[in-house]
């Protein structure tokens, strides 16, 4: 091994400390974070440059009086429509999809594996498919349900119902019945067994699994493009993907930068109540961990 | 003890759930084939669905396939696919080492940098498009510091229908989407597997191919699909990175041809074909993976 020298025997030793893995790792994070940082910086620029600085202002938040988020009304209805439809997402999705984990974890018999596949099939199937699948029914078929914000939700709650009762189903399948057993054997019936022992176990996964529902839908472009109408029906990611054709701001950078703090504050919401949740009820844990461990 | 509980409770509960995928994802689906295999109205030029199976029309797929031979479609499909390799080996090259390390040495920053590798799914995939698309303006950030570095002589134009831009976008945008499974089937591996093999002298990278390659097998399959799936569909990284006609991707062609009322049909025919492809595509990468993962054995 001495004839390789110090870096040759540094190499091949196995037990070294990994620090070119180290480098890269901060590396890749600081890609993968610095160029929204400037996106950020940018949003408070003076000028009309989204490439150049020229001082800090808030005037594309609500200086200008006729182009920054808060006097320019399709910028700001975008911001409502995609929270509007974000969280109409979620409060379809909780109660179908928990239902749906539930009755597919649980139901032995005929027709459990069509429905099953029918459920894991959205999971594989590229946006775009969907999306022009949704487009043309909407378009052909469905005539009763308009292009907009209607058609919007009904795909988003289409493209994120698996997804929660993938996440619901995990925690079910690590629960076992020995719960609902306990609790039928001491005379409670099916549903009570459901509603005052399962409901309250599931709760973390349930929530979970929201969260993701609304990160899906805030972040969804190609589902919203298909089924908008006109700029009614434009949510924020519309608006960024529009707004390179049209007259460049950095209002629009205003508008993501805005659409992350409301994103990042829900998470932030969600990450407390979680941790709350578990102070509660004694368990440990980060919860950081439990969103890295969800398979999305 | 066997607990009577009632036959129809749980299909019950599973039946909205199912019932909301039939009729808004199954019953489109089958949509889709009925335009692709329908009839152009002689009056208008519209499309009118088949529903019927037995008079299914196949010229729409005559057309795809006649688009492939010529050009028309076989070009942005044989660019999709060079875009899609090359993102996804880059994908594998950034997204290994960083999910490897996370999960095996990040130690006490271990919660910093997962919050850290989790952020680009909550911040907005078109946002982490428009940072980029204001970095590479000809007087934006990355030209500056090209030039202070005296790499370039002028400003280079990015933007201007470079493939490598764009298939940096993709791996920009999908990376995070590839490390988190990866990373989850990583931490899973128990680490005395690889104390042991260091312990009997295999190498580091013997041990890489050995132990921790096969244990992430369903990581990998799992990353892959995960960014792979999408990125035969992305229209939208392109169009903003480029918006050139010479950099269209296969995405690009479904969009405007789905979207406009004359070509419907071809359309919907193209998207059954790329559906086709993915899943002859997925099929083939399982049974090899499937195959080489026994041989390791």
């Amino acid at each position: 091994m001495n004839i390789l020298g110090p870096i040759g025997r540094w190499w091949s030793n196995p037990w070294r400390k990994p620090r070119v893995l180290a480098a890269v790792t901060w590396l890749y994070l600081a890609w993968a974070i610095v160029p929204v940082i400037v996106a950020i910086q940018f949003s408070f620029n003076k000028g009309r440059s989204r490439s150049t600085w020229q001082g800090f202002s808030t005037r594309w938040y609500w200086g200008d009086p006729n182009r920054s988020v808060w006097h320019d009304a399709t910028l700001h209805n975008a911001l409502g429509n995609s929270i509007k439809l974000a969280l109409l997402t979620m409060a379809i999705c909780a109660p179908l999809g928990v239902a749906m984990a539930i009755g597919l974890t649980r139901w032995r018999g005929y027709g459990q594996k069509p429905a099953n596949m029918l459920m894991l099939v959205p999971l594989v199937t590229p946006e775009i498919v969907f999306a022009s699948a949704l487009y043309l029914c909407f378009t052909t078929m469905f005539t009763a349900i308009q292009l907009g914000s209607t058609a919007q939700l009904l795909g988003h709650v289409t493209l994120s119902l698996s997804t929660v009762v993938i996440v619901v189903r995990g925690r079910l399948l690590t629960l076992g019945r020995d719960f609902e057993d306990a609790a039928q054997d001491l005379g409670a019936t099916p549903m009570q067994a459901l509603r005052t022992i399962i409901m309250p176990l599931l709760s973390p996964a349930i929530f979970a699994s929201l969260m993701v529902v609304f990160a899906t839908s805030i972040d969804d472009f190609v589902v919203s493009q298909f089924l908008s109408a006109d700029a009614s029906s434009e949510t924020v990611p519309m608006k960024i993907y529009n707004s390179f054709r049209g007259t460049q701001t950095p209002a629009v950078n205003a508008l993501a930068t805005i659409m992350l703090a409301v994103t990042l504050l829900a998470i932030l919401f969600a990450m407390a109540g979680l941790k709350l949740w578990r102070r509660h009820n004694g368990t440990t844990g980060s919860v950081v961990e439990d969103f890295a461990g969800l398979d999305v | 003890m066997e607990h009577r509980r009632p036959r129809w409770l749980w299909p019950t509960l599973a039946l909205p759930g199912t019932a909301w995928l039939v009729l808004l994802f199954a019953i489109p689906f089958y949509g889709v084939v009925s335009i692709a295999s329908g009839y152009d109205d002689p009056l208008f030029g519209a499309r009118e669905p088949e529903w019927n199976p037995l008079h299914w029309n196949a010229d729409s797929f005559r057309e795809v396939w006649r688009g492939l031979e010529s050009g028309v479609f076989g070009q942005p499909f044989v660019r999709t696919c060079t875009y899609v390799v090359l993102a996804m080996a880059l994908c594998f090259i950034i997204g290994f080492p960083v999910a490897y390390y996370v999960a095996r040495f990040a130690g006490k920053r271990r919660g910093l940098m997962l919050a850290l590798l989790l952020a680009p799914f909550w911040i907005s995939y078109l946002m982490r498009m428009l940072a980029w698309v204001n970095l590479l303006q000809q007087d934006g950030y990355v030209n500056d510091i090209l030039a202070a570095l005296h790499i370039t002589s002028g400003p280079i134009n990015w933007l201007d229908a470079r493939w490598y831009t764009i298939v940096l976008g993709l791996v920009y945008g999908y990376v995070p989407f590839f490390i988190l499974p990866l990373f989850a089937s990583l931490d899973r591996i128990d680490t005395r597997l690889l104390e042991a093999s260091k312990d009997l002298g295999v190498g580091t990278i013997r041990t890489f191919i050995h132990v921790t390659l096969p244990s992430a097998r369903q990581g990998i399959l799992a990353a892959t699909a995960i960014t792979a799936l999408p990125m035969f569909g992305d229209y939208y990284t392109n169009q903003l990175l480029s918006s050139s006609p010479r950099t269209n991707m296969i995405g690009n062609q479904i969009q405007s041809a789905v979207q406009s009322p004359t070509s419907r049909g071809v359309g919907a025919a193209l998207v059954l074909s790329l559906t086709l492809f993915l899943t002859i595509l997925m099929g083939y990468y399982l049974y090899a993976s499937n195959a080489a993962t026994k041989d390791v054995r």
